[in-house]
């Protein structure tokens, strides 16, 4: 554990170093205020006292913002050995990776935090429904785990960051949207299952202060089957055939 | 602390780029890996600091193994990479924070132990820079101070030297050797000179198989098995006459013309005589004036390429 976070205190660093974790933060909070209170279908235009217009578009800004800050982890401590450094310290493949992901999780988790002002600007102007608001902030938590898991599976693919990024929006787009459309488009068996996959479902129980184990179990298989892929695709080159 | 490599193989497809090899670095032993590019030098070094896992064979690090003991080996190991891999973006100061929290140095100690290690390898004016803005000689200091900065028992350099000049390499390599006394050393390196002013010993290893094993004294006898000398004779009419007079004698092998040299002669002797004597009863016999006799050395040069080129076309 303490290996995770010395590796996750690293990388938290060089995002704030590097001016990654300022841009990402101005960008994200940036698009999500301006689409919660000022354009679309805002806060003001629903006139209900709700940050549900505001996770709606934080999902999707999660959802470009991840890959971003997942394509250089892995592949780029590939591409120019660091990666040898790291592992032939006091050091295993596992606790790379949970060190990369816990970084990620809390730069999120950071940015998410500057939201609160929304959250206690909107319970001024009526009677918000605490309970949804807190789970609603659980399951951006829940969605962000998910999606970094994958970040890191695409980003331990290759030496080319770019190649991580696009990688990691395609296997995303499938569980933002495209296993909904399917979903809509099948019925019976098949409808029910692209329904399952489909991270909408799970979220919007979530969103309506649900916490059902079952949605819970969904995030964290994708969260471990992400990282279990990331690391055996790391621990490659240990295969003797 | 020993390392026992035994019957190492790591395969690549189907490429052998380490074919069974086994040999023993003991304690206070600097062991210098020598081999042409490919030849397997840094995927073995590779193997022994846990970074890959071999097809076949193990490696013993004291009592611990490879495949078991991972975690405890590497913490007694220090690596230097090929090609000095390093964090461009981060302070040297920080880098070695980092390295040294890595190896699990007690919080205590971290402060001193990058104390040492910046005043060891002679950091101290660029420590606060970023590694990225250093140029390559301190780039290489970095990456010896991060290798040694737990205070490991056994040291791994892969091309400790590459891209330092030629005062740096001289401190570099006092350094290894003065390491070497009491911490088990492997290098590796392109560069014979350095093998031979650091290492005790030298391993040559070709196409993933181990083709010499020895301390350099130990390979050049080895590879210097007849006496070769040069002379150069004056006085004589005709060089056929002086060269087949040599070749009459009875302990000469070989008689080799030097080449834009009309007088000069490689004499090999056969296996286990010498031939001074003889040559030189000879010249005087025939009033011939013998200027110069010089027994050839053979440079670890020519056993490296002797050894490493041999067997190339297989």
């Amino acid at each position: 554990m303490k290996q995770v976070w010395i590796i996750a205190k690293r990388e938290l660093k060089s995002f704030f170093d590097s001016l990654i974790a300022y841009i990402m933060l101005i960008l994200f909070l940036g698009f999500s205020g301006f689409f919660t209170w000022l354009f679309g279908s805002d806060i003001f235009f629903i006139g209900q006292a709700t940050l549900e217009p505001f996770f709606m578009i934080a999902r999707w800004t999660l959802f470009f913002f991840i890959p971003a800050l997942t394509m250089k982890m892995l592949a780029e401590e590939k591409r120019s050995g660091t990666i040898e450094l790291l592992l032939t310290k006091g050091l295993n493949d596992w606790q790379l990776i949970l060190g990369k992901f816990l970084a990620s999780l809390l730069l999120i988790a950071i940015a998410l935090a500057f939201t609160l002002p929304y959250y206690v600007t909107i319970s001024y102007l009526g009677s918000i429904d605490h309970g949804a608001v807190w789970s609603g902030y659980l399951g951006m938590l829940l969605i962000s785990m998910a999606y970094i898991s994958i970040g890191l599976f695409a980003s331990s693919q290759t030496n080319n960051q770019i190649v991580a990024l696009l990688t990691a929006l395609l296997i995303g787009t499938f569980f933002q949207i495209i296993f909904d459309v399917l979903a809509g488009n099948f019925t019976g068996f098949l409808g029910q299952f692209f329904s399952y996959l489909s991270i909408s479902t799970h979220y919007e129980s979530i969103a309506r202060g649900v916490i059902d184990t079952k949605d819970l179990l969904y995030f964290l298989s994708i969260t471990f089957f992400g990282l279990t892929l990331a690391e055996s695709v790391l621990s490659k080159r240990n295969i003797v055939e | 602390m020993n390392i026992i490599v035994e019957n190492l193989t790591k395969k690549y497809g189907n490429q052998r780029a380490v074919d069974n090899i086994s040999f023993e670095v003991k304690t206070g032993e600097v062991l210098g890996f020598l081999g042409p590019n490919g030849a397997g030098k840094t995927t073995t070094m590779k193997m022994i600091t846990c970074y890959m896992a071999p097809n076949d064979g193990d490696i013993k690090i004291g009592d611990l193994s490879i495949h078991e003991n991972q975690n405890e080996i590497k913490k007694k190991i220090g690596y230097l990479p090929e090609s000095n891999p390093l964090y461009y973006d981060m302070p040297v100061l920080e880098y070695l924070e980092f390295a040294a929290r890595l190896q699990g140095v007690p919080d205590n100690k971290i402060n001193e132990r990058i104390a040492e290690m910046v005043a060891l390898t002679g950091l101290n004016k660029e420590k606060h820079k970023k590694i990225g803005e250093l140029s390559k000689g301190y780039k290489q200091r970095v990456g010896l101070a991060q290798a040694m900065i737990h205070d490991p028992e056994i040291l791994i350099l892969d091309e400790p030297t590459t891209g330092l000049d030629p005062n740096q390499i001289v401190e570099i390599r006092k350094l290894i050797k003065d390491l070497g006394k009491e911490k088990t050393v492997i290098l590796s390196t392109h560069i014979l000179p350095e093998v031979e002013a650091t290492c005790d010993r030298i391993l040559i290893i070709n196409n993933g198989k181990i083709v010499a094993d020895g301390t350099s004294e130990m390979l050049r006898k080895q590879a210097q098995g007849q006496e070769i000398i040069k002379v150069t004779i004056e006085g004589a009419a005709e060089r056929d006459a002086i060269i087949s007079a040599l070749g009459e004698l009875e302990s000469v092998g070989m008689v080799d013309p030097v080449k834009d040299s009309e007088i000069s002669f490689i004499i090999n002797s056969k296996d286990g005589l010498s031939s001074r004597k003889p040559i030189f009863e000879l010249c005087v016999k025939n009033k011939w004036v013998l200027t110069e006799m010089t027994p050839l050395e053979t440079k670890l040069e020519d056993i490296f390429r002797e050894l490493t080129t041999n067997c190339k076309g297989i």
